[in-house]
């Protein structure tokens, strides 16, 4: 049961991946991309990992596939950025080549068999359950610095993006641009 | 006690760091004032310490600090007043003062003037270092330096290129002897596994004879090259392209009798290996008439006392080699004094005449130089060895020395040799004070030494013509520190007096009588044997041509083929490896991110080979 | 059908880096090399979840966890560079980003 579970789920993400990876429409590449992400959250769940699976899909394919969404609305998506390939057989065989070489290594009998669990599943309770003790107690300062991590990142985001909507800085020339930001220089001195 | 030896070894450093201060900038008087005061001070305390030691005290034993300590090696910075050194600590210190005093007038008019006492003071340091020093690793500290010192010294007016040349021949040479002197210490502590006399002298009656006989040899070789013994005797001579006052304080007084202060301090060595010492005395005598033929027929001042040094040195070091280390150390305390006189005076003399060296052109100068005629013929008499002057006394008693221990061909030898001694002085102060004035067509006007100079040059005088009658407190004083040489020549020492007396007064009539109406005939110098004596023996030009230019050839050929074909064309190959990839690789950097992503991806592909081959040898080892 | 072991998942993990990795090196188009880095992200979160799974241990999917976080605040920095350089240049080519030209 596992095992049809793992190959189905393996071949729908890889597939997803590849129509991403490969696709030359923006938007195909995107669906691709957020059904890839739905897929996997099923290996979370055939993991155990139940929150982590959630987690996948609500973050995953819910903010930052949204967020992708959002941002391919600034930009001009009929206009097809050309895809000037560098010869294929050189990315291929890159490619290719340190996948086969990481499925050695992996497969390779070089991870140690006697290692400690430092945090072991907790039996008896549910996933969710049993990583909000581990979080909040090992991991808490990571957990807050994360947390700070994502506002600031929010805020950069924010003003990155935000600064100016209200001029498209496209439609001037490198003159314009100076000449503004000049103004707003001086304007900040004076404050 | 102790705070004497510290004054004694340390002024002199003090004089000479204070002098360098100023070693760039233009003439100062006082650094001349300090650095003499210093010496003084220096002089004074080794007289302290020489009266107590004269007085029946202990030998002073310090040690100031560790040097190196390492494992088994253990040599401190110790230094030992005895008897020998005291003796040596007193002229060393004496002679320096007197020169210091005089160079500040002989060095009046040199730009240099800072920068030579800085020199000077150092180098009596170092000699301080060399005569003090309680191990060989610190002798050997102070060998070099007085090394540098001389180097320095000799190539003063760095500006000419012939002082330059001598003073690194000098410095070559002593280096080559340096290298038998190093050997014999590495040889030292390798059978005894101390480097301090005491331990080793204790140690060396139990060494294998022919570690003692190696050890014996490499030490003279040591003493050869310092105390320019045949066949390293050249630098000397050509040495005297340095200032006078060098002349007579490194060069004839201090410096070159360090060979001599080494044997004699190494004596419980000699004394366990008599074949080395007989040869050290043929050695001795061999140059003692070699270098005196030589001096017959120069025709410069400087040379002429040079080679008269020489001489005396081969004096030194048959009476050393005979066993007989007491006479060794008073004739080499005597001539210190009667040799830098004479060469107080040629400086004299030199700065009279603008630095013109030939006798040939002087003549008469008694007239307008009669203190330092006199001053040169009182040390003349005295390095002729006539009674009562010191040479006498330390001379007449190595001829004894020679007659007595029965090394009868080594007396004759040096009895020669005294006679020649005695002709070559009084042709230079016949040449150079008497007979027509031969300057005067030559247009020099010569005029007499500042008198404070003069003055400088008194207490030599006075010590060259008295140092010889205190032989009886001299003995008495050393011998505590070395054996005693016994000898029985009590029937015939006076016939021996008597005829050594006679050759000297011989050499003197013969020398005033031929030279009474100034140079000889010219014609003379056709003769092959004055060819043969002016051109040296053409020993230097036998060096150039089975030495320097051999070496020079092969130098050549090292240049051409191996460096610049085999080391250049590396070191060039290495550097046009790194041009050439640095070319080709260069349109890495074009500045796109998608081809420098790419290049992230091979390299990560590289590791990973990188961990697998590495991971791979893990598992096959 | 086979057990299905750490290795299974840890070569599906590896073979969906390799189609990320594939993405980063094609793509011209940067809003979409940004999606092929978030595919390697993922197939990382496999692989930690996969072991931490096998070993019975949580720390893996912590880690899962926090590579999550990390990639959202990349995404919301990086988005915002990329709308800033579009504003700039009406472009979002990775061609036309060679200012670095050494």
């Amino acid at each position: 049961m596992e095992a049809i579970a793992f190959y189905t789920f393996s071949f729908l993400t890889i597939a997803m991946f590849w129509i991403a990876v490969m696709s030359n429409q923006a938007l195909y590449a995107l669906s691709a991309t957020a059904a890839g992400m739905i897929f996997i959250s099923a290996f979370f769940f055939l993991l155990g990992a139940d929150f982590l699976g959630a987690l996948q899909i609500i973050v995953y394919t819910g903010a930052i596939m949204a967020i992708y969404a959002f941002g391919m609305m600034f930009f001009d998506t009929t206009r097809v950025v050309k895809e000037r390939h560098r010869p294929p057989f050189l990315v291929m065989g890159l490619s290719i080549l340190s996948a086969v070489l990481i499925v050695f290594i992996v497969s390779a009998p070089i991870i140690s068999e006697n290692i400690v669990a430092h945090h072991p599943v907790i039996e008896g309770i549910d996933n969710p359950q049993a990583i909000g003790v581990v979080l909040f107690t090992k991991y808490l300062i990571p957990f807050e610095l994360a947390a700070v991590m994502l506002l600031v990142a929010m805020i950069a985001g924010i003003i990155l993006a935000g600064k100016k909507m209200d001029r498209s800085l496209t439609l001037m020339r490198d003159e314009e641009i100076e000449i503004a930001q000049e103004l707003q220089d001086s304007k900040r001195v004076s404050v | 006690m102790e705070i004497y030896l510290y004054i004694a070894l340390f002024a002199p450093l003090v004089g000479s760091l204070i002098a360098g201060i100023f070693g760039a900038s233009k003439k100062l008087l006082f650094t001349g004032i300090v650095t003499s005061s210093l010496l003084a001070l220096s002089f004074f305390s080794s007289i302290v310490l020489l009266v107590h030691l004269l007085g029946g005290g202990d030998e002073i034993h310090v040690e100031m600090m560790t040097w190196i300590a390492a494992g088994e090696l253990y040599i401190p910075f110790g230094f030992l007043v005895d008897e020998i050194s005291a003796t040596m600590m007193m002229v060393v210190t004496l002679v320096s003062t007197l020169v210091h005093i005089y160079s500040i007038g002989y060095m009046k008019h040199d730009a240099g003037f800072n920068r030579f006492f800085s020199y000077l003071s150092a180098f009596v340091f170092s000699m301080m270092v060399l005569v003090m020093s309680d191990n060989f690793a610190g002798l050997f500290i102070g060998w070099e330096g007085v090394g540098l010192c001389s180097w320095l010294l000799i190539g003063f007016w760095y500006k000419k290129d012939i002082a330059t040349w001598s003073a690194n021949e000098a410095f070559i040479m002593n280096r080559i002897a340096d290298l038998g002197m190093l050997i014999g210490i590495f040889l030292i502590y390798w059978n005894t596994g101390s480097l301090q006399y005491d331990t080793v002298f204790a140690a060396a009656p139990s060494l294998d004879e022919t570690i003692l006989v190696l050890i014996a040899l490499f030490l003279f070789i040591g003493a050869m090259g310092k105390s320019a013994q045949f066949p390293l005797h050249t630098w000397l001579a050509d040495a005297m392209e340095g200032p006078t006052p060098v002349s007579a304080l490194i060069h004839a007084a201090t410096m070159v009798t360090a060979g001599v202060y080494l044997v004699v301090r190494a004596h419980p060595i000699y004394e366990l290996t008599p074949d080395v010492s007989y040869f050290i005395a043929c050695v001795g005598a061999f140059v003692a008439i070699f270098a005196a033929s030589m001096a017959l027929v120069n025709r410069d001042i400087k040379r002429i006392i040079a080679y008269s040094t020489l001489s005396q040195l081969g004096y030194m070091f048959v009476a050393a080699g005979l066993g007989a280390y007491w006479v060794a150390l008073f004739h080499l305390m005597a001539h210190a004094f009667f040799k830098a006189l004479l060469f107080l005076g040629a400086g004299n003399v030199m700065h009279a005449m603008r630095d013109e060296l030939d006798p040939y052109k002087m003549g008469g100068l008694f007239k307008v130089m009669k203190y330092t005629a006199i001053l040169m013929i009182i040390a003349s008499v005295a390095l002729a060895g006539i009674f009562p002057l010191a040479g006498f006394f330390s001379k007449d008693k190595i001829l004894e020395v020679a007659f007595g221990s029965e090394n009868y061909i080594l007396w004759g030898v040096l009895w020669v040799s005294a006679g020649l001694t005695a002709f070559y002085s009084f042709r230079l102060i016949m040449l150079t004070f008497f007979s027509d004035s031969r300057y005067k067509k030559l247009g020099f006007d010569p005029h007499e030494a500042y008198p404070y100079m003069l003055w400088a040059m008194a207490p030599l005088a006075l010590l060259a013509i008295i140092a010889g009658w205190f032989e009886h407190q001299f003995v008495e004083f050393v011998t505590q520190a070395l054996p005693m040489f016994t000898f029985n020549v009590a029937d015939v020492v006076w016939m021996l007096i008597v005829v050594t007396t006679l050759i000297a007064l011989g050499g003197i009539a013969l020398a005033i009588w031929t030279y009474r109406d100034g140079p000889l005939d010219p014609k003379w110098e056709r003769n092959p044997i004055h060819k043969l004596l002016i051109n040296e023996y053409y020993i230097p030009a036998a060096y150039e041509r089975c030495i320097s230019r051999p070496y020079r050839e092969l130098s050549a050929f090292f240049w051409k083929e191996v460096d610049l074909k085999v080391v250049d064309y590396t070191v060039d190959l290495i550097a046009s490896m790194v041009y050439g990839s640095g070319k080709k690789t260069h349109t890495m950097q074009n500045g796109n991110l998608s081809s420098m992503l790419g290049w992230v991806a091979a390299g990560a592909v590289l590791l990973l080979l990188a961990v697998i081959f590495s991971s791979g040898i893990q598992v096959a080892g | 059908m086979i057990e299905i072991t750490l290795a299974h998942y840890l070569a599906l993990a590896t073979i969906l880096f390799c189609i990320g990795l594939i993405g980063v090196l094609r793509r011209k188009n940067l809003l979409l090399l940004f999606m092929a880095t978030e595919i390697m992200l993922n197939s990382v979160n496999i692989g930690f979840a996969a072991i931490g799974h096998y070993y019975g241990d949580l720390s893996g999917q912590m880690f899962a966890f926090f590579v999550i976080a990390i990639a959202a605040s990349e995404v919301a920095v990086g988005l915002g560079l990329l709308i800033v350089w579009y504003k700039r240049t009406g472009s979002i080519d990775l061609d036309s980003l060679s200012s670095m030209r050494g």
